[in-house]
């Protein structure tokens, strides 16, 4: 060192203490080591040994510091004093909040539960706010899946048995080639940025097929700048062209999926279309080493995928050969596709050749035995690497789910679905349809419901109407018009309760969602519904109580709020019974404890729920003397028992001989434990069962002992879905349980039960001239919906959000810097800020979703950018298509699943002058909590 | 002015990998934890949730688009801190030798017992990689965490930048360039680093990873045989398909 430079303390101490938790930043839900000085959080950073980040930790979970700071925090139970909306409250103590809440919903329970509609918006915690649910006895009970991407998710359970994110995820350590469909920055996040980062260091090629490039696009080796709503026709081109030339894994295939099954090809019969099946109710193939017909699992049966069969009259042949008639026709060839899709036929031919090439020409075989569930020792696996994500981007549209499962058929077909290189599921994934619930609606006053609400349903039986036919649910989830709705219909449920379509409820219980904001399509229609008041006085939505740890715009329109924590004054359970935090190698479920005591009059929401349910003698939440049963959520995560044995936590329970994994009795120690194992339990999945888990026995065996099913269930994928002709075939006319005549033809054509492409159906009902381009929303990597702006250092990453034009557009509507654009959909008309952009898909605009925010909420001072600048796209899409005229409300959502359509919309878009502030704009709204510093200089003293 | 070291006995650094980088900002806010938590005074915000929200950042990532002659445009994702010069103008130009670079390892620091906060090495630097923070009136910039990469109350593994530690996709490398073994020295010699305004003349220790070439498959179509036609329509599939799967161990061929 020179004599002149000063002296500097080079290890200063760093903390007083590391307590590791797991982030709530987002639904990713990373380690996170949380320095503590003097008993404040200092730092936080990503903890190296947890398995979804691995040490790594994105820009949301380094600004935890200031969110559990962050002035928007809730101090205390509020009830409303002003007129909904106005944000004047007064603050009660937790006594008389849950009195309220006892007195509404007591007797409520007794005379018409479905009354309550209870929705959990971005909940963490399904299995246990279900299970209150269904113990209060209301079939009204979903979480956000609805508005998300549950086309996704359910295109992926009905075809394979699960999906991408939480079900399954690339095999980074194999794959040689990725392509990323759609729009997926926070599903998941840290294990995508790690898995890219990964394979582009060893020279992997990464594929972006997304109308905006940016994020993981902008990283992307080669770029489909894509229309959007068109991507199932791509998947269908890219199809066709592989089935023509044979690139398909005929061995994969035909011992693995149904494409060998048999289908009734008699137009007349009943069971047109269905498989056939032997009297154990075993869908047949036929057998190559015999030439005869066989259960699809018999031992040794080889099944072959082209042999027809003809029985008692009637011929079958095998799904393959109705594949191979769909697939071929041209309407599918790259020439017939590339208008609509925006992707020239050269280059769709490129990507379909490039997955041959990689898929035929580069397998991965791994020198490791395994045995499949016909008894079958295969000596190698061999993998096809190439593997694929998505997640909302091609979801949320009304063709999502019909494209969700042309992307599974497309993996499926070159044999990359569980193989090394392509995509792994996450324990307790692979699950097929029919290892899940089937959904529950039988409502019995003063009693719970006679099971879970949401599941899977395999036909029309399984419908949640009333006896009537009428759907039995507020959100319509598992009825005609969207019979396969597995995880609810939370947009809708304003809207219906609104309208009395099909019943008026009385209370809305919602939490941790936005709903008078940016998780509502029409928000200003959406806050009306909520303020509106009946010919007596009375509001339509009688009472609203709301749980939230901030001052969101969804506080100001309810009646009582329940205030919640912050993520670090909490408890929790990532669990497997809920949203697990799987790897492919492993199973795994983690805690959240409180690292640090709230310094407000507030209570973790679950915590609060085991309180009330008490209160309300829910039996699930009292012991047999009438007691509460679970004295906080804690208790409940410790000794909550859901079947026997399994719990909500897998690690560390206790055996006969100690403590064991996945099984066994409940273990007071069990929370102590896990924060000494730094927040997290995993398993490893052992190296002979790490792929082609639906089919290997000893993956089925060592799912049994970890509980995840109690004997071991193999299966093949459905490449075509039974489930779905069954609705085709109610449509025509067969079976009791008949769809009302308007929905027959919609419902033929959406359940086909191979996949297909239609256009989204805005584009159908609207003037496509008067509407000729599209416009998207996306999240920014830095930010989680609505929470990213009450955070003092994320909001300078994105405190506004431009349109994005393309330069296309700008420079035909003759755009100039510095002009603002007005938009106008069929629905409504927004004038907001505009920027060029060059990277975009031609005929589409887009901008960062939830940046915009209503002034007075998250404790935001004054006209701030987000509240003058920012906007949302929100004001131009309806919960409602546009009217038809024949009187109906038809949902904006996929017609299978119910899923919103938020990415269909069709708008028009032209030059501005600058107003005073973003169009349409809200009144502010008054804060409930205290005024924010003005000033922050961060730093916590030792 | 102040005196740059003749030369330094280690040049510690960051290489970024411009193909990687996904804009995610991690490293910026996780800058931000560490830095407003240690090294000398807090990187303040001022009018933290008001409409005139600023505040001091070590690292930011700016974005730019790039259009080809041919092919799509692209966007890069471009973070930028101190790069740690060899030449580093906001030295020579500190009038109160505040600002200094350590001979052991490179680094450049200000030391804020000595800033006056007069701006000049900001206005100095043609990067715009140093901040002056409106709270504490000292100029904040990039350490290079040096109260981490030495920090013996860290795991070994942890003793590297803060940024480093959290870059989810891997883009960001820490090491030492005067050591031709250095993974540093390596990937910048692998994947041909570049020094970030050359002409300036401030021959910077952090080094930039260039894009790789991108949307080079085009419409070429070299894998065109990979698609040769088996079938045109369904019937002939069939007549395909069992003629392949005769071929099948099994089969009857």
């Amino acid at each position: 060192m020179s004599l002149d430079e000063p002296k500097i303390d080079l290890s200063p101490k760093v903390s007083d203490e590391i307590r590791k938790t797991t982030c709530y930043m987002c639904a990713c839900r990373c380690g996170i080591n949380v320095h503590m000085k003097d008993g404040k959080v200092a730092y936080i950073e990503g903890n190296r040994d947890h398995p979804v980040n691995r040490g790594v930790l994105c820009a949301k979970g380094s600004a935890g510091i200031m969110q559990v700071n962050a002035p928007s925090r809730l101090r205390a139970p509020m009830k409303r004093v002003g007129p909904r909306g106005s944000g004047e409250f007064e603050e009660i103590s937790w006594d008389e909040a849950l009195q309220i809440a006892t007195d509404w919903l007591a007797p409520l329970r007794e005379t018409a539960p479905e009354k309550l509609a209870f929705f959990t918006g971005r909940d963490q915690s399904q299995s246990f706010t279900s299970l209150w649910a269904q113990s209060y006895g209301t079939p009204n009970y979903a979480a956000h899946g609805g508005f998300c991407s549950v086309n996704m998710a359910a295109g992926g359970i009905y075809t394979m048995g699960g999906a991408f994110w939480e079900f399954g995820q690339p095999d980074w350590d194999h794959t040689k080639m990725f392509v990323l469909f759609g729009v997926a920055e926070d599903h998941d996040s840290n294990p995508i940025k790690i898995g890219i980062g990964q394979i582009k260091a060893r020279g992997a090629k990464v594929v972006g097929v997304n109308p905006i490039r940016t994020g993981y696009n902008a990283v992307a080796d080669d770029w489909y700048g894509i229309t959007p709503g068109t991507d199932g026709l791509l998947i269908l081109s890219l199809i066709h062209c592989l089935m023509k030339a044979g690139k398909v894994d005929l061995d994969y295939l035909a011992q693995f999926t149904n494409a060998a099954c048999l289908v009734n090809e008699d137009p007349d019969s009943p069971e047109n279309g269905l498989l056939l099946k032997d009297k154990d109710g075993k869908p047949q193939v036929i057998d190559r080493r015999t030439g005869k017909r066989a259960p699809w699992d018999g031992a040794g049966v080889e099944p072959d995928l082209s042999a027809s069969y003809r029985y008692k009259g009637v011929t079958y042949r095998p799904v393959f050969h109705l594949m191979a008639d769909k697939y071929l026709d041209e309407a599918y060839a790259p020439e017939a596709v590339a208008e609509r899709t925006g992707i020239s036929a050269g280059r769709i031919r490129q990507l379909a050749a490039e997955i041959a090439k990689v898929a035929f020409e580069e397998p991965v075989v791994l020198d490791r035995e395994w045995t499949d569930f016909r008894g079958k020792t295969h000596k190698t696996m061999v993998g096809r690497p190439v593997s694929f994500h998505a997640m909302r981007g091609i979801s949320a549209h009304s063709n999502g789910f019909q494209t969700a499962r042309a992307l599974h058929t497309l993996q499926i077909l070159i044999g990359a679905v569980e193989t090394p290189g392509g995509m792994r599921f996450k324990p307790p994934y692979p699950k097929p349809a029919t290892a899940h619930p089937k959904p529950h609606c039988k409502v019995t006053p003063g009693k719970p419901l006679d099971g879970p609400h949401l599941g899977y349903p395999h036909g029309p039986a399984d419908l949640c109407l009333t006896a009537d036919g009428a759907p039995a649910r507020i959100d319509k989830a598992f009825s005609w018009e969207n019979p396969l709705s597995a995880h609810g219909l939370m947009h809708m449920v304003i809207a219906n309760a609104h309208a009395g379509d099909p019943y008026k409820i009385d209370t809305l219980f919602l939490y941790m969602a936005n709903m008078a904001w940016n998780s509502s399509m029409n928000t200003t229609g959406t806050m009306n519904m909520l303020t509106d008041k009946d010919e007596s006085g009375e509001y339509v939505i009688p009472r609203i109580i709301y749980s939230d740890a901030y001052s969101s715009e969804m506080v100001a329109y309810a009646d009582l709020i329940l205030p919640d924590t912050t993520y670090l004054e909490r408890h929790d359970c990532i669990s497997l019974l809920d949203r697990p935090i799987c790897e492919a190698d492993a199973a795994a479920d983690a805690i959240r404890w409180p690292v640090i005591e709230p310094d407000r009059d507030v209570r973790g929401f679950q915590s609060v729920l085991c309180e009330l349910g008490a209160k309300l003698g829910l039996p699930a939440f009292i012991n047999d003397d009438g007691s509460q049963k679970y004295a906080d959520y804690a208790d409940y995560i410790t000794n909550h028992i859901r079947r026997p044995g399994i719990g909500p936590l897998s690690g560390w329970r206790m055996g006969d001989n100690g403590l064991q994994d996945g099984r066994g009795a409940p273990n007071e120690a069990q929370l102590d434990t896990y924060i000494k194992n730094g927040g997290f339990w995993l398993a490893h999945v052992p190296e002979e069962a790490a792929y082609y888990k639906p089919f290997n026995t000893a993956y089925q065996d060592w799912a049994v002992k970890l509980g995840f099913y109690d004997a071991p269930q193999p299966y093949i994928f459905q490449l075509y879905s039974e489930p779905m002709r069954r609705f085709q075939l109610a449509a025509m006319g067969h079976g009791d349980r008949q769809p009302p005549e308007h929905l027959r033809e919609r419902i033929l054509k959406a359940m086909e039960p191979l996949p297909i492409w239609y256009a989204p159906f805005e584009e159908g009902l609207v003037d496509t001239e008067a509407y000729p381009f599209h416009a998207l929303t996306q999240r920014p990597m830095a930010m989680y919906h609505s929470w990213g702006s009450q955070n003092a250092w994320l909001r300078q990453l994105h405190g506004m959000n431009p349109l994005y034009i393309p330069t296309e557009i700008w420079k035909k509507r003759g755009f100039k810097p510095g002009d603002w654009a007005k938009v106008t959909s069929a629905h409504g008309e927004i004038t907001v800020p505009a920027m060029e952009m060059q990277a975009l898909n031609s005929k589409t605009a887009w901008t960062w979703n939830a940046i915009g925010k209503r002034q007075g909420a998250w404790a935001l001072e004054g006209e701030t950018s987000e509240s003058s600048k920012g906007f949302l796209l929100n004001h131009l899409i309806s919960e409602l298509l546009p009217p038809r005229g024949d009187g109906m409300r038809w949902a904006n959502s996929d017609p299978v699943t119910g899923q919103a359509a938020w990415f269909d919309l069709r708008v028009d878009i032209n030059r501005a002058d600058a107003p005073k502030a973003s169009q349409p704009h809200h009144p502010p709204i008054k804060s409930p909590v205290p005024q924010a510093p003005k000033n922050l200089a961060w730093k916590t003293k030792s | 002015m102040t005196q740059l070291p003749q030369s330094t006995d280690r040049k510690l650094g960051l290489v970024i990998d411009l193909d990687t980088c996904v804009g995610c900002h991690a490293c910026v806010i996780s800058c931000k934890g560490w830095n407003t938590e240690n090294y000398g005074a807090a990187l303040s915000d001022t009018d933290a949730y008001g409409p005139d929200v600023s505040g001091t950042f070590l690292n930011r990532v700016h974005s730019y688009e790039v259009k080809p002659e041919t092919g799509p445009a692209q966007l890069i994702h471009f973070p930028k801190s101190c790069l740690h010069c060899e030449d580093a103008p906001c030295v020579t130009v500190c009038p109160t030798g505040a600002s200094y670079k350590r001979t052991a390892d490179g680094i450049v620091l200000v030391n804020e017992d000595a800033c006056i906060g007069c701006g000049l090495c900001a206005w100095a630097c043609p990067y715009g990689a140093r901040e002056l923070d409106a709270t504490a009136g000292v100029m904040k910039k990039c350490t290079l965490c040096i109260d981490r990469i030495y920090n013996e109350n860290l795991p070994e593994e942890d003793q590297i930048p803060a940024c480093v530690r959290t870059c989810p996709a891997g883009a960001r490398h820490f090491g030492d360039f005067a050591d031709p073994n250095s993974n540093v020295s390596k990937l910048t010699a692998e994947r041909g680093g570049m020094d970030l305004m050359p002409e300036q003349g401030t021959r910077p220790t952090n080094k930039y990873l260039p894009p790789r070439p991108k949307d080079c498959s085009g419409e070429i179509n070299t894998l065109a045989p990979l698609l040769e036609p088996v079938a045109t329509d369904g019937k002939g599939f069939v007549g395909w398909l069992d003629k392949m799967l005769s071929a099948l161990p099994g089969g009857n061929a």
